[in-house]
C-alpha cells in the first residue's frame, strides 16, 4: 500500500469516528475509558500507584519509553536536558535502606504550578491531569519555582521534527502529560507500558474516583504515600514501600 | 531636542532599511500552494468549504485546541496532525518540506506571501508523521 | 517659603551627551542579548532547570525594588507633609518611573517567550500573586505619571497630597507583592517565610535612597548648581537607618531559620558553605553592603564629606545586589527536600550531584545591565525634556523650609 492511500484510510477513518452516528465505531479500550468525542469530567482522578519494592536497579525501562514518546531527544548538557520521568535512588538516613523509584510530576491535586503561573497557562484538567497549555505559556518558569517536585523542564532551545501527539518547543516549559492523549484513547502512560514490558510491573494507572478500579483497590487495601504530605498537595501519584 | 531628533532621525532610517531590505529578498510573487493528498469526501475537499478554510482555518484551530487540550475532545476532523498528514506533501525523493526552511511547506507558502507569522510550529511538528494513535485500529461494535 | 523653580536641563554638556550615548550603547547591547536569547533560545544563558531565575532577576528585582523605594522622597514630602522634600519629589517620581520601566524591560526580554507579551497583558490568573504583579506595576506607573502631572500643574495641586497617598500605599502593596513572589514558594526553604515581604520593603527603602541620592549628587556635580549640605543631612542619616533596617531583617529571616531545625541546611548553605552565596553573602552584603557605608555615613571623619556620601550610596546598592543575589540564586542553588529524611544518592537524569552551579554568561548580564540603562535614559531624557530638577538646592534658598 502506498503512502497516500494509507494516509487516506487513516484520515477516514479518524473523521468517521465523529462523522458517523455515535456508538457505530468505538476503539478498543478498557472498559472505564472515556471517549474522545467527550469532554474529561472530574468523575474521573486519574492517579498511579507505584510499588518501590519492584522497581529494580539499573533499569531505565520508563525513561526510555517516555524519551522516545516525546521525542525528547535533544543533545543538551544535563542541567538543561528535558526530564519528564527521572530514575531516583534514595537512601534512610536512619536505616541505610535504598530504595529506588520514578519520580514525574505528581499531578497534584492543589498544584502549587497552577496557582502561581500568571497566564493560567499551567492547569488541571476536570480529570486530574496537570498540563502545561504552550499556546498561553510565556516562559516566566515561576511554575519550576513552584513545584516541590522538580518535575518541570524548559526548552533551551529550538526543535524540530517534535512528536505529532506531543508538542513541545522553545521557551515554554514541560513536564510528564501522562500520556494524555493515550488516556483519552484509552491506553495507557508509555512508562507503565514499558514498565510492564520488561515485566517489573512496579507501576499501575487508573481512576482513583472509581471503587471498582484495580488502583482504587489497591490503595484500600495495602499502605502507600505520597511525596511531601506535609503541603497537602495530595498527588495523583503513590507509593508503596517507601 | 537635538539629540532626540537625530535619534528620531537614525531609528527611521533603520526602519526604512529593514523594511526595503525585506522587501527585496522577499521577492512578491505568487505562492505555489502543494496540493494536499486526498479529498476529504466525494462532496467536499476539505474539512469545510474551500473559502471558510482559507479565511477561517486559524480560528478553528484555535477553537479546537482548546476543546481538545482543556477538555480532552479529540476529534481528528480539525485536529492540526490531519491537516498536516494530508496537506504536506514530499517532493520527489519522497522527504518532506519542513515549515522552517525554503517555500514548499503548504502553510509557509502561502504565509510568506501573505506575511503572516505562524507560530504553531515552533512547537507542533510541520511534517506528517506516524502518530501514536496509527497502530490503533478502530473496531466496530454493534 | 521660599518658591521653588525648576528648570529643564540645556542638554549641551559633555555629560550630558556622554549620558545619552553610553546609555544608549548599553541599551543596544541589551537588546542585542535578548535578540540572541530569543534566536538560540535560553540554551546561552546560564540558566538551567533547576537555577530558572538568574541575573537578569536579579537586576530586575533590584530595579522594581529601588523604583518604589525611590518615591519614598516624594511621599515623605506630601504624605508626612515635610515640606523640606519637595523640591525633590519631582525628580523622585520621575525616577521611579524610570526605574520601574527599566525592571520590567528585563523581566519581559527574559521570558522564554517575549513575544507573548500581550498573553501575559490579557489573560489572567488571579490567583497568581505574578499576575497581580503584573497589574501592580502598570498601575503604579499609572499612579506615578498621574503624582507627577498633579505636582506640575499648578490647578491640579490640592489634589496632589491625595495622589501622593494613593502612590504611597500602592507602593507598600507593590513591594508585598515583589516579596510575595518569593514568599509564597511552599517548594524552596530559603523563601517560605512572611518575612519576605518586609525585608523587600526595607530593602527597596535603602536601595531607592542610595540611587535618589547618587543622582541627586551626580546632577549637582554636573549643573553646579547649588547644593547644600543641609538638603543632605536628612537623607544622609535616614539612609543609614534604612541600612540598620534592612539589616535588621535579614537577621531575623537567619535567626527564624536557624530556630527550625528542618532549616539548618540551607543556613549552613548560604552562612558557611555555599561557596559564592557565603561570599556575596559575608563580603557583599554585609561588608561592602552594610558596614561599610554606616561607617561612610556616621563616623566623623568621613561624614561631612560628599564623595564619602556617594560612595556610601554605591555600596548599598552593590550591598542590595548581592542580598538579591544570595536570595534569588541561592535560593534555587540548594537542593529541594523531596524525600524528607532521606538522602537522594542518584537523582537519575541529574546525575550525582543535586546541588546546582550557575555561572552567568555574558549575555545575560548585557541584559540586565542594559536595564540600567533604560532607566538611566529616560530619566536624561526627561529632565531634558520637563523641569525636574529644582534650580538651586542652596540652603540659604531653602533655609526657611527648616522652620517647619
Ligand atoms: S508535581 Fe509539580 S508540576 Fe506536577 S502538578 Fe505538582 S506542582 Fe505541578
Ligand atoms: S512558565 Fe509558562 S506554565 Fe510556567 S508559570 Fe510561566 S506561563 Fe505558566
Amino acid at each position: 500500500m502506498n503512502v497516500s492511500t494509507q494516509n487516506r484510510r487513516d484520515f477516514l477513518k479518524k473523521s468517521a469516528a465523529i462523522t458517523v452516528a455515535p456508538g457505530v465505531l468505538l476503539y478498543s479500550v478498557s472498559p472505564k475509558a472515556h471517549h474522545a468525542e467527550k469532554p474529561v469530567t472530574s468523575e474521573t482522578r486519574w492517579g498511579m500507584l507505584i510499588d518501590t519494592n519492584k522497581c529494580v536497579d539499573n533499569c531505565t525501562a520508563c525513561l526510555d519509553a517516555c524519551v522516545e514518546e516525546h521525542g525528547l531527544t535533544e543533545d543538551v548538557p544535563v542541567e538543561i536536558k528535558p526530564v519528564w520521568i527521572r530514575k531516583v535512588t534514595v537512601r534512610d538516613k536512619q536505616t541505610g535502606r535504598e530504595t529506588f523509584l520514578p519520580l514525574m510530576c505528581q499531578h497534584c491535586e492543589n498544584p502549587p504550578c497552577v496557582d502561581v503561573c500568571p497566564t493560567g497557562a499551567s492547569f488541571k484538567r476536570a480529570d486530574g491531569i496537570v498540563l502545561v497549555d504552550r499556546h498561553t505559556c510565556i516562559g516566566c518558569r515561576y511554575c519550576m519555582m513552584a513545584c516541590p517536585y522538580k518535575a518541570r523542564s524548559f526548552v533551551h532551545e529550538a526543535l524540530e521534527n517534535q512528536k505529532p501527539h506531543s508538542p513541545r518547543g522553545k521557551g515554554t516549559v514541560e513536564s510528564c502529560n501522562f500520556c494524555v492523549y493515550r488516556i483519552d484513547h484509552g491506553m495507557g502512560p508509555a512508562c507503565i507500558e514499558a514498565c510492564e514490558a520488561e515485566g517489573h510491573e512496579a507501576m499501575i494507572y487508573g481512576d482513583m474516583n472509581d471503587p471498582e478500579s484495580e488502583i482504587s483497590k489497591k490503595l484500600k487495601e495495602m499502605s502507600s504515600s505520597v511525596l511531601r504530605p506535609d503541603l497537602k498537595l495530595n498527588p495523583g501519584i503513590r507509593y508503596q514501600g517507601l | 531636542m537635538k539629540i532626540l531628533m537625530i535619534l528620531g532621525k537614525l531609528s527611521l532610517g533603520l526602519l526604512l532599511i529593514m523594511t526595503v531590505s525585506g522587501v527585496s529578498s522577499g521577492e512578491v510573487s505568487m505562492p505555489e500552494i502543494p496540493k494536499a493528498k486526498n479529498n476529504f469526501s466525494a462532496e467536499q475537499s476539505c474539512v469545510e468549504p474551500i473559502d471558510l478554510m482559507r479565511r477561517e482555518h486559524g480560528l478553528l484551530l484555535k477553537h479546537y485546541r482548546h476543546d481538545t487540550m482543556r477538555r480532552g475532545i479529540r476529534t481528528s476532523e480539525y485536529s492540526l496532525i490531519a491537516c498536516v498528514n494530508c496537506h504536506v506533501t514530499a517532493d520527489e525523493s519522497g522527504n518532506y518540506p519542513t515549515v522552517h526552511h525554503g517555500s514548499d511547506h503548504f502553510c509557509r507558502s502561502c504565509h510568506t506571501y501573505a506575511a503572516v507569522n505562524i507560530d504553531c510550529f515552533q512547537c507542533h511538528t510541520s511534517k506528517p508523521q506516524e502518530s501514536f494513535s496509527s497502530d490503533m485500529e478502530p473496531v466496530q461494535s454493534d | 517659603m521660599k518658591k521653588v523653580t525648576f528648570y529643564v536641563i540645556e542638554g549641551k554638556s559633555f555629560a550630558f551627551y556622554g549620558g545619552i550615548i553610553v546609555s544608549v550603547f548599553f541599551i543596544l547591547l541589551g537588546l542585542f542579548a535578548a535578540y540572541n536569547m530569543e534566536h538560540h533560545g535560553h540554551i546561552i544563558t546560564g540558566m538551567n532547570n533547576q537555577i530558572v531565575w538568574g541575573i537578569p532577576h536579579v537586576f530586575a528585582i533590584f530595579l522594581i525594588l529601588a523604583a518604589s523605594g525611590v518615591l519614598n522622597v516624594a511621599s515623605i514630602s506630601s504624605v508626612f507633609r515635610k515640606i523640606f522634600y519637595n523640591p525633590l519629589a519631582r525628580l523622585s517620581a520621575l525616577l521611579a518611573i524610570t526605574l520601574l520601566i527599566g525592571g520590567l524591560s528585563v523581566l519581559v526580554l527574559d521570558l522564554g517567550r517575549p513575544d507573548r507579551l500581550v498573553v501575559a497583558m490579557t489573560s489572567y490568573n488571579f490567583k497568581s500573586i505574578f499576575a497581580w504583579n503584573i497589574i501592580l506595576y502598570n498601575g503604579f506607573l499609572l499612579i506615578c505619571v498621574v503624582y507627577l502631572w498633579f505636582m506640575m500643574q499648578r490647578s491640579m495641586q490640592r489634589y496632589y497630597p491625595t495622589a501622593g497617598l494613593i502612590a504611597f500605599t500602592w507602593r507598600l502593596i507593590l513591594t508585598t507583592g515583589t516579596g510575595s513572589i518569593f514568599g509564597f514558594l511552599v517548594a524552596k526553604e530559603a523563601y517560605q517565610t512572611a518575612i519576605m515581604a518586609p525585608l523587600f520593603i526595607a530593602l527597596s527603602l535603602s536601595l531607592g535612597l542610595a540611587i535618589f541620592l547618587l543622582v541627586l549628587l551626580i546632577d549637582y556635580w554636573e549643573t553646579h548648581c547649588s547644593l547644600g549640605d543641609g538638603i543632605l543631612t536628612r537623607p544622609k542619616k535616614l539612609l543609614g537607618v534604612f541600612i540598620v533596617g534592612v539589616f535588621y531583617f535579614v537577621l531575623v529571616y537567619h535567626l527564624t531559620h536557624l530556630y527550625f531545625t528542618g532549616r539548618h541546611g540551607i543556613e549552613y548553605f548560604v552562612l558557611a558553605g555555599g561557596g559564592v552565596y557565603t561570599v556575596l553573602f559575608w563580603a557583599g552584603y554585609v561588608f561592602l553592603g552594610t558596614i561599610l557605608p554606616l561607617l561612610l555615613l556616621y563616623h566623623d571623619r568621613f561624614t561631612n564629606n560628599r564623595i564619602s556620601i556617594a560612595v556610601a550610596a554605591l555600596l548599598t546598592i552593590v550591598g542590595g545586589i548581592s542580598l538579591l543575589y544570595v536570595i534569588i540564586i541561592g535560593g534555587q542553588a540548594y537542593p529541594i527536600d523531596i524525600f524528607p529524611g532521606k538522602e537522594i544518592i542518584d537523582y537519575g537524569a541529574m546525575h550525582s550531584s543535586t546541588m546546582y552551579s550557575y555561572t552567568p554568561s555574558i549575555w545575560e548580564i548585557m541584559l540586565g545591565v542594559s536595564g540600567i540603562a533604560i532607566a538611566s535614559f529616560l530619566t536624561v531624557v526627561a529632565v531634558r525634556i520637563l523641569p525636574f530638577i529644582p534650580r538651586s538646592l542652596s540652603d540659604t534658598d531653602l533655609d526657611e523650609t527648616f522652620k517647619h
